[in-house]
């Protein structure tokens, strides 16, 4: 990663289309398409629940049915028939194990493609990375590391076997089963994802993180992530993603819920690198993620995303302040590109006294696609001293696009503070031309400047992830020119 | 009955004392059913998440009000801005009152609506211009279907209107609640000037729900300057929905001046057709005790070249809420946009509360566009250096929000307008001192 270079850039630039467009060939376990209770105890039963886990997940389905799918957002798309979506696919040869020789060789062969070698990463990045592929996990490194530390990390389908009282405690605390209908459907068929739990007053040493992958044609990612840093604790959480190429529009309805106890700080970056479909607009993912957290006292979560990929967003990871002195920040990036449609933004509610929340949005949009920004911040009547600070900048390049900001201000509370302003502007000639006279061409000079309008958030990212998002924004925009 | 069903039934009288075989009737008749099948908002409605008109609509409304009502020059002298000669266009319960009012023929047409949808003269007018900027929502389509009496103003080529224009809606309403539906036609043509000053007042403190519609059309290098006073009893709601459309070059500037009233909602459209045109939306609110305000903009940048800009102060007392969702479109072709929008608001109690949504949908790239938005207190600092020097703190108060809304009322171009708005502004805040130190 480190040692990328601009020669490797431009030829990748020439190759480009979806670089990580490659597709495994896994015997995979898959469930009939559709979804109805059946289909949701087998998942339940598939993975060994206990009866507890079974009823939460129907109860949740028979509120999913309820439901309407959501038509507010400033996005169009073909709905997804949820009947033709396979429910569950885990890869056949389901290796538990502790040395990296164990697993699969194609697998292997898998996360190289997608530069992620795993023995690299254990040497030199460290960073524990729990890969999920398929749903399932397959393996888990620096587990004994963290476990010293008395720091869990493992998928969320083993912490339900192991650890069912943090689960039970916490699953549906922040982001509840009526939520809404993606979350809804989530909680039903979830299939697998992250569990984490760091104990009262460890700073986890390392940067914990996940990769993500679609694999199986026509297989929906259903993912379920647990973040609970207990009091005093300290954690900084990755998540990436990259997806095949595919035709047919694939869903991923992901649920994330952070816990940050008393005196406790989560941060959480995101890369997210999706298939955003082809220049035509054919394919790509559909990404509707719920994430949110909440803050007890003197608590502070703080969320990073690059959004480059998906063909539609739909995110909103937000912060309930709800201890007094608590910080909620949102730090984001999202780049469209061709036809993607990207609606994306945050909520802070704030509800303890002197809490502080900080937006800042980045929205470039090229080609013929659609950036909204959409927000919340909301102060209680109780929220002595609020202060929010919201700032979204968009960045147009070509006449096709389009930038929007739908924020809402709501405050009830007459010591609060808030300040929201926001910005549309495209790169400028004048600015291109300075930088074509000292020979730089107009791609790298729009690369250069798109960098520099997203340093704000791209600062706030771990090392190692801040240059792979570099890396994404420049292959994101490529060809946007003009 | 429900009141929606009321108004539906009752819409068979009205025939009555309509001409049902002219184009006219054919418009109302869409109108009211376009409005059946809408209803009224609710909450439900994105564009009214933040205003319930539900505590209103429970009252019983007499929608065709008495004929017979008559007010005193003495009683309603106030309400005017009679420091300045004046063309007035005053109605009151929905009636033209002739005794009141002093309109002209004499080189423009000053007069109403109901005259010009009866006169044969004006109907090229009304044919171009009545109802074709107007949203076919829910509450214009209301107006729409059972508007007959309103303003009419035509300004011809070149002409600059000597004073400015009154057009104030008084109601007395002595036995019942009362249902109004003015329905205001400006049209101004090219290079011509105009100054209008509007204001709805409830005379008594029988329930008013007043639901206006005016259309203003700004032709090539026009120039028109609308304030609306908006000061009314606690027993009267207002929902002002006003279209402007602008043609290339012309210049708008629209002020509204909420202190009052029990529901306000302000529904302010531009629609820019034309390039290099302006467009000026500013706005103070001052309200306390359960008093609603809602401001609801949108500029839509159809060509390029243009500017609009925004500015709305709010000051908020006891358990008032006020809203502000201001929206601005730039359309693909609306290059070298140039749109400023800016909402400040002050809460000074702990159960007043603000719901702010300023807007962009921005589809041309070119474009410089921006909105600012903050709640906050006043400056603490500023408040005790003021202190420090004999200034008691309630007028040290009112001078800071006088600062604060200050912004707007700058742009105020009838220095007698600007006189009456400073005073309100002083009574509001229950001090004397005249500003002007």
């Amino acid at each position: 990663m480190s040692k990328y270079t601009e020669d490797d850039l431009r030829e990748e630039l020439k190759t480009k289309e979806y670089e990580y467009g490659f597709y495994t060939d896994i015997e995979s376990d898959k469930f009939p398409n559709g979804v109805n209770e059946e289909i949701v105890r087998a998942i339940s039963k598939k993975k060994n629940e206990p009866e507890w886990m079974t009823e939460w997940r129907l109860e949740a389905f028979r509120i999913w049915e309820q439901m309407e799918e959501p038509e507010w957002a400033n996005v169009t798309y073909k709905k997804p028939n949820f009947q033709e979506i396979s429910y569950y696919s885990a890869p056949k040869k389901k290796p538990k194990l502790n040395s990296l020789d164990e697993v699969d060789p194609e697998l292997l062969a898998t996360f190289e493609k997608l530069g992620i070698s795993l023995e690299e990463q254990k040497k030199l990045a460290n960073v524990a990375v729990d890969i999920v592929m398929d749903s399932v996990s397959v393996a888990t490194t620096f587990k004994e590391t963290l476990a010293e530390k008395g720091i869990i990390f493992m998928p969320i389908s083993e912490a339900i076997q192991e650890h069912p009282e943090l689960v039970k405690k916490y699953i549906g605390s922040v982001v509840p089963k009526t939520d809404n209908f993606y979350a809804a459907l989530n909680s039903a068929v979830f299939s697998d994802g992250s569990f984490c739990y760091i104990p009262k007053g460890v700073r986890c040493p390392m940067e914990l993180s996940t990769y993500f992958r679609i694999n199986e044609g026509g297989t929906g990612q259903f993912e379920r992530t647990l973040v609970i840093a207990d009091e005093g604790s300290y954690v900084s959480y990755l998540e990436g993603c990259t997806a095949p190429q595919r035709d047919e529009n694939q869903l991923h309805a992901a649920v994330v819920e952070l816990i940050a106890l008393d005196d406790a700080e989560i941060k959480y970056s995101t890369v997210q690198n999706w298939f955003p479909g082809d220049s035509e607009g054919k394919g790509g993912v559909f990404n509707f993620v719920t994430k949110r957290g909440l803050c007890e006292t003197n608590a502070k979560i703080s969320w990073t995303q690059v959004e480059t990929g998906s063909a539609i967003t739909w995110k909103y990871p937000s912060c309930i302040l709800k201890g007094n002195n608590s910080v909620g920040e949102f730090y984001s990036i999202a780049v469209t590109n061709n036809h993607q449609q990207a609606d994306t933004g945050t909520k802070m509610i704030h509800l303890g006294k002197n809490t502080k929340s900080t937006i800042i949005s980045k929205g470039i949009s090229a080609g013929k696609s659609q950036n909204s920004y959409r927000g919340l911040v909301q102060i209680n009547a109780r929220a002595e001293n609020a202060r929010n600070f919201s700032q979204c900048d968009s960045l147009l390049m070509g006449n096709e696009c389009g930038a929007h900001t739908f924020p809402y201000i709501e405050a009830k509370n007459k010591s609060a503070q808030i300040e929201h302003e926001a910005t549309t502007s495209k790169i400028g000639e004048d600015q291109l031309f300075y930088c074509n006279q000292r020979g730089i061409d107009t791609e790298k000079a729009i690369a250069l400047i798109v960098n520099g309008f997203s340093k704000e958030v791209l600062n706030k990212l771990p090392m190692e992830f801040a240059v792979e998002a570099q890396k994404l924004l420049e292959i994101s925009l490529e060809g946007s020119v003009g | 009955m429900e009141l929606k069903e009321k108004i539906l039934s009752s819409y068979v009288a009205f025939e009555n004392g309509v001409n049902i075989n002219s184009d006219l009737h054919e418009i109302r008749t869409e109108a009211l059913q376009n409005f059946e099948k809408l209803g009224f908002p609710t909450k439900k409605l994105e564009a009214w998440k933040y205003t319930s008109l539900n505590s209103i609509l429970k009252e019983d409304y007499s929608i065709f009000p008495d004929r017979d009502a008559a007010v005193e020059l003495a009683d309603v002298k106030k309400y005017f801005i009679h420091e300045i000669d004046s063309y007035k266009i005053i109605f009151v319960d929905g009636k033209y009152s002739s005794f009141l009012s002093n309109t002209t023929h004499d080189g423009k047409d000053i007069c109403l609506l109901s005259a010009a949808f009866s006169k044969e003269k004006y109907k090229p007018i009304v044919e171009k211009y009545f109802n074709k900027i107007a949203k076919q929502d829910n509450l214009t389509s209301l107006n729409t279907a059972f508007a007959t009496e309103g303003a009419f103003i035509h300004i011809p080529k070149n002409v600059e209107v000597e004073k400015p224009i009154q057009i104030i809606n008084f109601t007395t309403g002595k036995e019942n609640a009362t249902m109004l539906q003015p329905r205001n036609l400006i049209v101004v043509e090219k290079n011509a000037h105009v100054q209008i000053i509007e204001r709805h007042q409830n005379l008594n403190n029988n329930a008013v729900l007043t639901n206006s519609v005016t259309e203003i059309y700004t032709d090539t290098h026009a120039t028109v300057d609308y304030y609306k006073i908006q000061n009314d009893n606690n027993s009267a709601s207002l929902v002002d929905n006003t279209y402007i459309e602008q043609q290339k070059e012309s210049t708008c500037s629209l002020h509204t001046f909420s202190f009052g009233g029990n529901i306000t909602r302000n529904n302010l459209n531009f629609y820019q057709k034309g390039e290099h045109i302006n467009s000026i939306l500013k706005g103070i609110t001052i309200i306390e005790g359960k008093q609603h305000v809602d401001h609801h903009t949108l500029v839509n940048h159809i060509e390029p070249n243009c500017e609009s800009h925004q500015d709305y102060k709010g000051i908020y007392a006891d358990r008032s809420t006020g809203v502000f969702n201001g929206k601005v479109i730039v359309e693909k072709e609306a290059q070298k946009t140039n749109a400023y929008q800016q909402n400040n608001n002050v809460l000074i109690s702990d159960k007043a509360t603000v719901n702010a949504k300023p807007q962009l949908e921005i589809f041309a790239d070119d474009v410089k566009c921006s909105h600012g938005c903050t709640i906050g207190q006043l400056d603490d600092q500023a408040l005790f250096y003021m202190q420090q020097r004999g200034i008691p703190k309630k007028e040290a108060n009112a001078l800071l929000m006088y600062a604060f809304a200050n912004t707007v009322l700058e742009s105020v171009k009838i220095p007698e307008v600007k006189k009456r708005i400073t005073k309100l502004i002083a009574d509001k805040l229950g001090v004397n001192i005249g500003f002007d130190l």
